[in-house]
Parts: structure tokens; sequence; C-alpha cells
């Protein structure tokens, strides 16, 4: 009897013990890109958010060839956020190329956000300039490049749904003065410089306010001709990653 | 009247002096060793020269962030002001395209450039003109061998008396001498190969070593800290700091050919280096690296008096760890064996002064990229993640929990360094 009870004691010690040391394997990091990035999702959650000092933007789902562009302008300044030149400033290519590939991998719907309100009257102006741009000054509508759903085109055009205001607005107006560039030629500085300051302030709360489809996706391939020569479609091409 | 006339005789006789010693301590050891190449075009010489070079990581200064190789470009922030790296590629209007070999070496030897001109200690002369002239002439043979580049140099931006030509003539009187590197034929030829890396093309004194106000440093590598940077190169002459004389030779090796070795990684300035520089270097010269530094004279100095870490500080510091560090380095910070480093019983964790630590923290980062680290684990940089006040109570409690030891920081400390990482 005595032995019995024991025996039963110890069978729970030892099950117990098992579990617990099941359950620390099961916590403790492992070997995969997903452990790796938590330096970067940190911040760059799966719907973007605002920090105390910038917007983090969503990358999950991302062109990888964008994704790809924006890590090396980060590490070679053509970006500029300390904190993220910071990170990559030892960075191989081959490491951010599959860093890119993981994100643009991910597959996460989008949440529904509130956008900026406008005016009829500038709300109609901002959507001619996005979706036909202005012919009288040779201006493409972003949807030109973008893609006709403003989602994006594999593997290197960005999507511009699902991003706030303030963040459209920021990139555009770095573009606008210099501070954002992207690889030569760069279509996206000379459309920035040709916009007023009201018609990027515009342009970003249009967009912003645009519902996003939860299984919104960068279309697979450009359906039209490229208004303008932009250095990162090219690198891309050449490249064939 | 006559006093007078003779305390001015005296000061003539003591400025003259002063004269000649100055340009005699500026103008010594020039011409005094000629160059034995013949061929500079030869291929396995501008191969043995691009070696070099990245030994001496030239291109980590004499390449902008995202220029042309070795364009120049690069600022090197200093306590002095801003020293612009000059273009080193062939080019005959902006480069060095019209230097001989001789021009090369006096730059490399004497710290002085084509036009005559004294060069700023930033380009660490004072540890290149260790390098032999065979091996200045490969290096000059590489250089040569790249594309030109026309990238006109940038006009240094120093303060006032710092600028003048006068001022860097007295700093280096006072504290350059030139002078290749002396075997010490008590030793192996394994060992002077080290040290003859250490003192002159890696040049790492240039960070391991305290500098006096006017900027010089002196040889030992006893530790200097970088405060422009935000960093501290720890002591390599300290078993409480990096000094590695306790080490197996493979685990320094490791270190700096990947970046991460069992119970240490790179991080801040040393990441860079590895990243642009060691991680290249041939098995022999890491072994004689490591050879030498195993044997530089230990001087512990005793640790500093601190207060112990006050009880609230520590407990909010222990409930952040737990949320947000625990997960990766460990509830006791054990780590995780080839993703992250240990906290408890680390050494860089618990440095006299804490701003390696702090800066970490900060920034996050990967360990560099190498071939024997080529998908680096990273971390966050938390200085938009958490405010000063937790940083500076996650920091005291690292310092302090699982038998480390070392004084605690204030969200002041950690404000100051976040000025420079935040950058708005």
């Amino acid at each position: 009897m005595q032995r019995n009870r024991l025996l039963s004691h110890t069978r729970v010690f030892l099950t117990a013990l098992l579990a617990s040391l099941c359950a620390a394997a099961s916590a403790a990091p492992e070997d995969t890109m997903a452990q790796r990035m938590r330096a970067c999702t940190a911040c760059h959650d799966n719907q973007g958010r605002q920090g105390s000092d910038a917007y983090y933007p969503r990358i999950a789902g991302k062109p990888y060839e964008y994704l790809y562009n924006q890590l090396r302008n980060f590490r070679d300044g053509r970006r500029q956020y300390p904190l993220m030149a910071g990170l990559l400033h030892e960075m191989s290519d081959e490491y951010m190329l599959e860093i890119a590939h993981y994100f643009a991998a991910l597959d996460v719907p989008y949440a529904k956000r509130g956008g900026g309100t406008l005016a009829p009257e500038q709300a109609a102006r901002a959507r001619k300039l996005v979706e036909s741009g202005d012919e009288s000054r040779r201006l493409p509508g972003c949807a030109a490049c973008h893609g006709d759903a403003l989602m994006g085109v594999q593997p290197a055009v960005p999507g511009l749904l699902g991003l706030p205001t303030d963040y459209i607005r920021a990139q555009l107006g770095a573009w606008h003065s210099g501070t954002r560039k992207a690889a030569s030629p760069d279509c996206m500085a000379e459309i920035a410089q040709s916009l007023t300051s009201e018609e990027i302030s515009i342009v970003s709360a249009w967009l912003s306010s645009q519902p996003v489809p939860a299984d919104a996706k960068p279309a697979p391939r450009a359906t039209r001709e490229a208004p303008m020569e932009c250095g990162s479609v090219l690198d891309a091409q050449k490249g064939e990653r | 009247m006559r006093v007078i006339k003779r305390a001015l005789g005296v000061l003539g006789v003591l400025i003259c002096v002063a004269v000649i010693l100055l340009v005699w301590r500026n103008f010594r050891d020039e011409d005094a060793h000629p160059s034995a190449v013949a061929d500079f075009a030869q291929e396995e010489f501008i191969a043995r020269g691009a070696y070099l070079a990245r030994v001496g990581h030239c291109a980590g200064c004499h390449t902008a962030r995202g220029g042309a190789p070795y364009a120049g470009g690069y600022g090197v922030q200093t306590p002095f002001g801003t020293v612009y790296a000059s273009n080193l590629t062939p080019d005959p209007e902006t480069g060095i395209g019209d230097w001989t070999s001789d021009d090369f070496w006096r730059a490399l030897h004497n710290g002085r450039s084509k036009d005559g001109r004294f060069l700023y200690p930033a380009f660490p002369y004072p540890n290149y003109t260790q390098v032999t002239r065979e091996d200045a002439d490969a290096i000059y043979a590489y250089l040569r061998s790249l594309e030109p580049v026309h990238a006109p140099n940038q006009a240094h931006s120093l303060r006032f008396p710092y600028r003048t030509q006068f001022a860097l003539g007295v700093w280096r009187a006072l504290y350059f001498a030139p002078g290749v590197y002396e075997p010490d034929d008590a030793q192996s030829d394994e060992w002077n190969r080290g040290a003859y890396l250490v003192k002159g093309l890696g040049h790492c004194s240039a960070c391991h070593a305290g500098r006096n106000t006017l900027g010089a440093s002196h040889e030992q590598l006893d530790g200097g800290p970088l405060p422009v940077q935000g960093w501290y190169a720890p002591s390599l002459q300290s078993a409480r700091e990096a000094g590695v004389a306790h080490w197996e030779p493979e685990r320094i090796v490791a270190l700096l050919r990947d970046g991460v070795t069992a119970g240490a990684s790179v991080i801040g300035p040393m990441a860079e280096v590895v990243h642009g520089s060691t991680q290249y270097y041939s098995e022999a010269d890491l072994n004689a690296m490591a050879a030498y530094l195993k044997t530089l004279p230990m001087d512990d100095p005793p640790p500093a008096n601190f207060d112990p870490v006050r009880r609230s500080h520590y407990a909010r510091g222990e409930r952040i760890y737990a949320d947000h560090c625990a997960d990766c380095h460990g509830e006791q910070g054990e780590g995780v064996r080839g993703m992250y480093p240990a906290l408890a019983d680390n050494r860089a964790v618990t440095l006299d002064t804490p701003t390696n630590v702090v800066s970490a923290v900060l920034r996050g980062g990967f360990p560099p990229t190498t071939a024997g680290n080529p998908r680096p684990f990273g971390m966050p940089p938390y200085a938009t993640l958490l405010s000063d006040e937790d940083i500076a109570a996650v920091v005291s409690y690292i310092r302090n929990a699982w038998g480390n030891q070392a004084s605690s920081v204030t969200a002041w400390e950690v404000q100051r360094h976040g000025r420079g990482v935040r950058g708005r």
C-alpha cells in the first residue's frame, strides 16, 4: 500500500516534470525565419502601427522586390530613418532578399481602418489624380503603375491602400523634398516634385479613405505599359530573382 | 630695460628651438623607404593589395553610405568636428590618379598628402605608419586597379583651432612618430604577424585605446570611449572587460571571423569591423592575431564602486524583462546557444560603463552577416518601444540579476544616449 502510493506519487511527479519540460521546450525559440524576424515584427505588426516617433507600415504581403529595394534603400541611405539604417548596416543582400521573400509570402487579411475625410470637390480631384493623373502636366495617375486596384503589382510596385494619411503624405513629402530616394531613374521623385503640397494632402487622404478588401493582394503582373521609367522596376526585371 | 631685452632674447631662442623642433618632428623619416616594386599592374600583387585593403578596413571610411566603393565622402565624426574621407579611386582630378607610389607611401607612413598638407589622424596613420613599404605598395597597386570615379573631396568641417595646419603640426610634433613595425626576435613569427596586424593595418587602438583631450591615443588596448558614436570599445587587457588571455584561440578566431562565438557576439562598431574587415582575414592571419591578443599584458583595475540598485527600480525592470526579453534571452538570462547571447555572466552587460548595454537596448540590431553566420537572429530597437524609465529599469535589472553585479542606470542616462539614436 505504502509502496503503491509512493509509486503513484512518483508517477504524478514524473508526468508533471515531463509536461513542464515539454512546455519549456515548446516555448523555446526555434530556428525559424519568424523567430529571426522578431527584430522587425516588434514594430511592423501585421496591420501597421503608429509608434511614438513614426508610423511603422504593414509589410506582410507586399511585393518582395519592393521590400528588398526598401531594405537596401534604408541601408544605403536612400531612405532616412536611423533605427532602420542601424538594424541593416551590417546585413548582406542575400539575407535581405530572404527577409523580403519571407514577409512577401505572409498572407494576412487586411483589417478595416477609417481614413481621412475630404470635401466632395477635393475627393473628386484626388480621385482623378489617382486614377488618370493630369495629362496637361504629363502626370500619370497612380493606377498606371500601382495597378487598377491600387494594391500594387508584382514584383516591385507596392500597394497604396491600407495605409494612414500621415504615412502616405510623409512619403510623398520626403520624395518632394529629396530626402527619400529610389533607384535611378527615380520616377516617384519626379512625380512627387510635380505635385503641389495641397495635391499631396488630398491624394494621401483619398487613398487612406478607400476600403481595402480583406483578401487584397498585389496584381501578379502589369496590365498596361508603364508611363515612365522607374529604376526599381528596371532593376527587378534585370535581376529576375 | 636690460632684463626685458634679455627675456625677449631668451624667448626668441625658445621660439626658434620650438619651430625647429616642430619642423623636424613633422618631417622625420621621409624618403627612407624606397619602393622595390617594378610592376604595379601584376595581378597577384593587386590581389594581395585587395586583401590588405580589407585587412585595413579602408572602405569602412572611404566609401559613403550606398556610394561607389573607395570614392570617399563618408564623414568621420570626431569631438573636433567632421573629417570627410577622400576619394581613393584613380580618378586623376578628384582621386589619386596622379599619385605615385611614393606619394601614397608618404600619406600612409608620414600622414602627409601629395600636396604636402598634414592629414588628420582620423585617418589612422599613427597605426598605418607601422605598415611595411611592400604592403603599402600592394594597396596602392590595388587602388590603381579600381574603376576611376569622379567624386570631388568634401572639405572637412572642423572647429577652430583644430582646422588649421599649424594646430595639426603641433599635434603631430607632440603625438606622432613615424616608424615601421619592428619584429620582436624573442617572439614567434606568428606572434609578430599578429602584433603587426593589430598595431598596423588592423588599427585596433584607434578604438580600443583611450584618448587624451587632444584626441591622441596610445598603444595600450585598455579600452576607449567612442562618445560621438555612443559606444565604448572595451579593454582587451582586462579579464572583466574584453580581454581574451583565458580564451581558446579558436574562440577568438570565431568571433572575428563569424561575429559570434560561444558566449560572445559583436555589436555596434565592432559589428561593422567584422562585417567589413575581419571576416575576410585569412585563417593564418586570424590565428596570428589571436596569438598576439592572448599575450597582451592583463591589467585589471578594481571594479568601480556603486550603490546597490533600488528595489522598486529592480522590480520594475524584472517585470519588463519578463514581458520583452525573457522569450529570447531566457528567464535566467541564459540565452539560447547559436541564437541569442546569454546575459547572465556576460561581460558586455556588466562593464563599469553601461554605455554599450544601453545602446544595444535602444538600437537593437543584427549581428553582422558573415559566411559563418549568414542568417543572424535580431533584436528590435527598443528606443521607440519602451520609455527611458523602462529601459533604465530593465538595464539595471539585467546588470544585477542572476549573479551579475554592476551599477544601476538612470532614465537620464538613457535619454542622453537616446538623443543620438532616435534621430528626431
